[in-house]
């Protein structure tokens, strides 16, 4: 098995458990650490190819990762001030009992 | 595949499990921070020195500690009283175990034709920079007026109305 | 001989790790080296304790700590002693890992940042490409411990003092990074060995340091006003202020835990000097073109403790500053007179040498200095008192 893959592999299963936890955890703040948690996943894709790729110097893997991660701040901060405002609202954080859409 | 790739294997598997299983919010943010570590260490290995130090400035010196805020003002490091597991949690797991092996075996199958090690790559900061100003420039310029507009919508929505001082 | 001199602990490295097969020498030379620094810091951490100590005394008209040995000189070791020998109390209801693990890593993390600082001609630990940005991260990793302390002790005072340094913290991070991303741009190197190179000439006997220059004083005052807010020193240590909040988030800590808190916090003080003076007072490199004889590692330890008397001589001089006073004052002031400043080093760059810029860049700092201090920092009117409650 190549390094390549070994990385990947790490990746994927990065992934299938903030997967796991995005879908499974009551808290939305939990979901959103799960999001992240795939993200990061996805950023350990790209710096895997981009060291075992064909062209490293054109240094594509690293700005892509390095956009995604200020993506991914950007989103973090977002989503995390939506879970605020609704607990203003709601007084709650629990994904169970928020199944409707009227407020 | 060394001895260091395993090590930072464990550790950030671990701190990625731990993160999704815990019952206290603030413990599975900080076993967050042990993933994020963990894939820092990942970059440093993988010779992407500059994608290494942004991940631990960026998530481990902002993102989680905006986590932790965001549980501090919702009272989530109070346990809930129906199990911290949602109802379909069964359905959740089988989607996810579902995924990993379409993953894993996309990922074996595959494994005979990846590139196999080759040689560091120099990735200096000059060339980053100068891929930033010079091939990326429209990304970067878009990513700042992302941010702004992230920045702006974030203090928006978590704003108090302004319903007046009692 | 004088070079030998300058060079001294580097040969001495040399020698100590030639004792060993080739294969080790890597790892041996940067053990050695790692081994100095947790040697040296500590020590000079002891002396940082004694100057303050004697310094606040004097300052505030007293005779500080004069019996434990000449002049107090031994008070240090007496604090050791005392604190390694108090009981650990841990709170029943604190979480037990969590409680434990907030001082260490706030001092692992306070020690990494010294591995990219030169502190003398070779004397680095690891030359990185991207050194300062290491630095900026272990900085920031420290928040996170400090977050830590405070929510794991489970006390109110703890957490709200927590609370109060990460939102200090976060703030004045963002002026520590753009007060510095002015010598980036002028020195065209984020690797803090080519930042010291940079300012190494001298002309008519005067250094290139960039403090000389327009940009460079305000860059640098606005860094120390940045790092005093960093470390949660006086005027900015309403965190852990001794009237207010008992102890802020080392409320619960004491016996060693507590000596590590007060360890790392007087190791980041001298890590965020060295990288003041490497950034803006040249590192290791002399004040005047005839002095280059003297060791190049004197120089930044003199540099360096001269900081630390400053931020001994601003503890004892000026009052503690609000929350919401230095918020307004990082956010309103001081952030956008950085965003000023990095314009003003462009066009300093632009306009070529000569005396004409020296008197723009001069001229534009001053006008924005007075202006926004006219209109963002002049005395708001005072209504009667709103509550808000929370919910």
């Amino acid at each position: 098995m190549t390094p390549l893959a070994g990385y990947l592999l790490v990746a994927a299963l990065l992934f299938s458990i903030g997967l796991a936890g995005a879908l499974t955890r009551r808290n939305a703040i939990l979901v959103l650490i799960g999001i992240e948690l795939m993200l990061n996943a996805a950023n350990l894709n790209l710096i895997a190819f981009w060291r075992y790729g064909p062209h490293p110097e054109a240094l594509t893997g690293m700005m892509f990762a390095i956009f995604s991660i200020a993506v991914a701040a950007a989103e973090a901060a977002v989503g995390l001030g939506l879970v605020i405002s609704i607990h203003r609202h709601a007084k709650t954080t629990d994904l169970d009992q928020m199944n409707r859409m009227k407020g | 595949m060394s001895l260091v790739f395993y090590i930072i294997t464990a550790l950030t598997v671990a701190g990625g499990l731990a993160s999704m299983v815990l019952k206290n919010t603030v413990h599975c943010a900080l076993a967050l921070t042990v993933a994020f570590a963990g894939l820092a260490l990942f970059f440093l290995n993988l010779d992407a020195q500059f994608a290494g130090f942004v991940q631990i400035l960026v998530y481990i010196g902002a993102v989680a500690i905006l986590v932790v805020f965001a549980i501090l003002l919702t009272k989530g490091s109070e346990t809930p009283k129906g199990g911290v597991f949602s109802r379909t949690w069964l359905a959740g797991l089988a989607v996810a175990a579902a995924v990993f092996a379409v993953l894993g075996w996309a990922i074996l199958h595959t494994a005979p034709m990846l590139p196999g090690a080759s040689h560091a790559p120099t990735a200096t900061v000059l060339q980053i920079g100068q891929a930033l100003i010079g091939r990326y420039v429209l990304p970067l310029e878009i990513v700042a007026v992302l941010l702004t507009a992230a920045l702006i919508g974030a203090v928006i929505v978590a704003m108090h109305e302004k319903e007046g001082a009692k | 001989m004088i070079d030998s001199l300058d060079q001294i602990f580097v040969l001495l490295q040399h020698w100590l790790v030639n004792f060993l097969p080739a294969s080790w020498q890597g790892a041996a030379s940067v053990l050695i080296n790692a081994a100095a620094i947790v040697c040296v810091f500590p020590a000079l951490f002891a002396v940082a304790v004694w100057l303050e100590r004697k310094g606040l005394g004097r300052m505030q008209n007293r005779l500080g700590p004069n019996r434990v040995g000449p002049y107090g000189l031994l008070q240090p070791i007496a604090d050791g002693i005392k604190s390694l020998t108090k009981e650990d109390i841990v709170p029943l209801s604190a979480d037990a890992a969590v409680h434990f693990l907030a001082p260490v890593l706030l001092v692992v993390t306070a020690f990494m940042g010294f591995a990219v600082l030169p502190m003398g001609r070779n004397m680095v630990l690891v030359d990185l490409d991207a050194g300062l940005l290491f630095y900026f991260a272990m900085g920031a990793s420290t928040e996170l411990a400090v977050f830590m302390a405070g929510w794991s002790s489970r006390n109110k005072y703890s957490l709200l003092g927590a609370m109060r340094a990460v939102a200090q913290m976060i703030s004045y991070e963002v002026v520590l990074l753009l007060s510095s991303v002015v010598v980036v741009m002028m020195a065209g190197s984020l690797s803090l060995t080519k930042i010291v190179e940079a300012q190494n000439h001298y002309s008519w006997g005067f250094p290139h340091w960039y403090i000389f220059t327009p940009w460079g004083l305000a860059g640098f005052v606005m860094y120390a006003i940045a790092a005093t807010a960093e470390t949660n020193r006086s005027p900015f240590d309403l965190p852990e202020g001794e009237s207010e909040l008992v102890a802020g988030y080392h409320t619960e800590y004491s016996g060693f835990k507590f000596a590590l808190f007060f360890l790392g916090e007087y190791v980041a003080m001298f890590s965020i000097s060295g990288l003041g003076t490497t950034l803006f007072l040249g590192g290791w490199s002399a004040p005047f073109s005839f002095l280059t004889w003297v060791p190049s590692w004197i120089w930044f330890f003199s540099k360096l403790m001269l900081s630390i008397f400053v931020f001994i001589w601003m503890r004892g001089t000026l009052p503690r500053l609000r929350q919401d006073q230095l918020m307004n004052f990082a956010w309103k002031f001081v952030l956008p007179m950085c965003l000023l400043n990095l314009m003003v080093a462009a066009v300093w760059r632009f306009m070529g040498d000569g005396w004409l810029r020296w008197v723009v860049c001069s001229a534009i700092l001053l006008v924005a200095y007075v202006g926004v201090g006219l209109t963002e920092l002049r005395k708001k009117h005072i209504g009667p008192r709103s509550y808000r409650y929370a919910e």
